[in-house]
């Protein structure tokens, strides 16, 4: 199978301090792999770091088996940040402007926005469910709202690989069912590769094929079907010998 | 004196075209500062520009040829300034800033003679804009505009999330050092029309104007060069009319605005 991102001893450091000391792991084509672990345990750095966004202390990344420094084929990355809450409310962005942002990876300088862009935007926010937002402002829409327009933005280039950093945390338990079906939908129709960091440990059982449990250093990656047939993550972590690591995430 | 008669002294003509092209440039870069809160960097180069015209003065050189090189240099330190020192670009802005007055000063005390040109930029003064000044604003502004034009989803896009923006393949720091740059350029563009205590005003007030009204960001480019433009024609036109400063008849124009979109919004 393809890999998707590698890494070999990736070490990352904030100034003095080790975030991520020597994790290695590869993911491959058509994975959905829940990132777990305790607040501070760098799951976000490691997101971070596949992206581009955080420079590697030591080890490699690898992203289409091409080294992260001279990676530059963005369109097939697509990302979900973390933080939404931090929208400035003063810009005076529309839905469509904010998605056709999820574009820009596929476009060379000068990127212009064409007609057939629209249409296509105009079908993404159709397929979720969100044709109706499309003139709204972005800051006037509920966390939910937001958080469709966001994963319709990280989709927007068709990715191979869609990184979502706690992507559930503004929804209503519909939404988030909802939510989870449309990655999953996109996992297997699209053989899209997902990595998913939550805390919803239920939806990485129920949706998730791989599980990737992060504490500064790879603690453990394994097939949810080998650790937890039942898909009940948090009670195969109380049967299993991965018994502590689980309590020290709670 | 009727408004043909008006229109025909080439000052005015000069003052209308050179005004406008400035007042729809500072607007479009205005905006991206506003969303950015960098809107105070204009204030703190239009400082700079102080010292550089000073500078120029001093020299015997045209201020203009001193003051655009040294205040795109002082945009590109502030940028700097606060990578590197681990200091907050306020801070920048202000060490920066204070530098660029402090040589002013120094700089006018030590000459004979300089200082009423040199106050004359203080508070600008269109109406006494020179053909080549007319000219170099003209072209630089087209410049500008042409240039947010070709990186406008650039600049758009690292504007409303820098960090996402690094993930398309945005190459944020160099957007970030030509919206400097260019901020540099437009603040001494901006000098003749408001003068040096007025610029940020031109830069700030369409683009908060304008974000008062605006549920696309494109619309709000487009209000925000529309306040702006209506603002200095009017401006030039009043100011000439009651005798009044120019550069404040302006900044007191794009305040109404921003005064009057505020209670449309409030009512609406």
């Amino acid at each position: 199978m393809k890999k998707i991102i590698e890494t070999i001893n990736l070490s990352v450091h904030y100034g003095q301090t080790e975030a991520l000391k020597d994790v290695s792991f590869a993911v491959e084509q058509g994975d959905f792999v829940g990132l777990v672990g305790p607040n501070g345990g760098g799951k976000t750095t490691l997101a971070k770091s596949v992206l581009g966004l955080l420079p590697v202390a030591s080890g490699k990344i690898l992203l289409f088996n091409q080294a992260i420094e001279s990676f530059d084929d963005f369109k097939r990355i697509g990302y979900l940040p973390q933080k939404h809450t931090g929208i400035n409310q003063l810009f005076p962005a529309s839905v469509e402007e904010v998605v056709l942002l999820g574009i820009l990876s596929s476009k060379k300088w000068p990127r212009k926005i064409n007609q057939k862009d629209r249409q296509r935007i105009d079908e993404l926010l159709k397929s979720l469910g969100i044709s109706n937002l499309k003139g709204k402002l972005i800051s006037e829409l509920s966390g939910g709202q937001q958080q469709k327009v966001f994963l319709a933005r990280a989709i927007a280039s068709e990715p191979e690989l869609l990184i979502l950093d706690e992507p559930s945390t503004a929804l209503d338990p519909n939404s988030r069912e909802q939510f989870f079906a449309q990655l999953k939908e996109l996992n297997s129709q699209k053989k899209t590769t997902i990595i998913l960091i939550t805390h919803d440990t239920g939806y990485v059982g129920k949706y998730a094929n791989k599980l990737l449990y992060i504490d500064r250093k790879l603690v453990f990656f394994v097939k949810i079907a080998d650790f937890c047939p039942s898909g009940e993550i948090e009670s195969c972590f109380e049967k299993s010998d991965k018994h502590i690591i689980w309590h020290q995430h709670k | 004196m009727d408004i043909i008669q008006f229109l025909q002294y080439s000052f005015i003509q000069k003052a209308f075209v050179a005004g406008s092209f400035v007042a729809i440039t500072c607007s479009c870069l205005g905006l991206f500062l506003v969303l950015r809160k960098m809107s105070l960097i204009g204030d703190g180069l239009s400082h700079v520009s102080f010292g550089a015209i000073a500078l120029g003065l001093f020299f015997g050189v045209y201020p203009f040829y001193v003051a655009v090189p040294l205040v795109i240099l002082a945009s590109l330190l502030i940028l700097k300034i606060s990578e590197k020192a681990r200091i907050y670009g306020d801070a920048a802005i202000g060490i920066v800033s204070a530098v660029g007055i402090a040589g002013g000063v120094i700089l006018a005390s030590l000459s004979n003679g300089f200082n009423v040109d040199l106050f004359s930029y203080l508070f600008g003064n269109i109406l006494a804009i020179s053909t080549t000044e007319a000219i170099l604003s003209m072209i630089l502004s087209a410049i500008v505009l042409l240039a947010i034009y070709f990186f406008y989803w650039d600049l758009f896009s690292a504007t409303f999330d820098e960090e996402y923006a690094k993930t398309t393949g945005i190459k944020t720091n160099f957007i970030n050092s030509f919206l400097t740059v260019l901020t540099a350029i437009v603040v001494v563009l901006s000098v003749k029309v408001a003068g040096i205590m007025l610029v940020s005003a031109l830069l700030i007030l369409p683009a908060v104007t304008a974000l008062q009204v605006s549920h696309k960001f494109k619309t709000a480019l487009f209000l925000g060069a529309l306040f702006s433009f209506v603002s200095v024609v009017a401006g030039i036109i009043l100011s000439f009319i009651f005798d009044l400063p120019t550069g404040a008849t302006i900044v007191m124009l794009n305040a109404l605005f921003f005064a009057l979109a505020y209670v449309w919004k409030k009512i609406s």
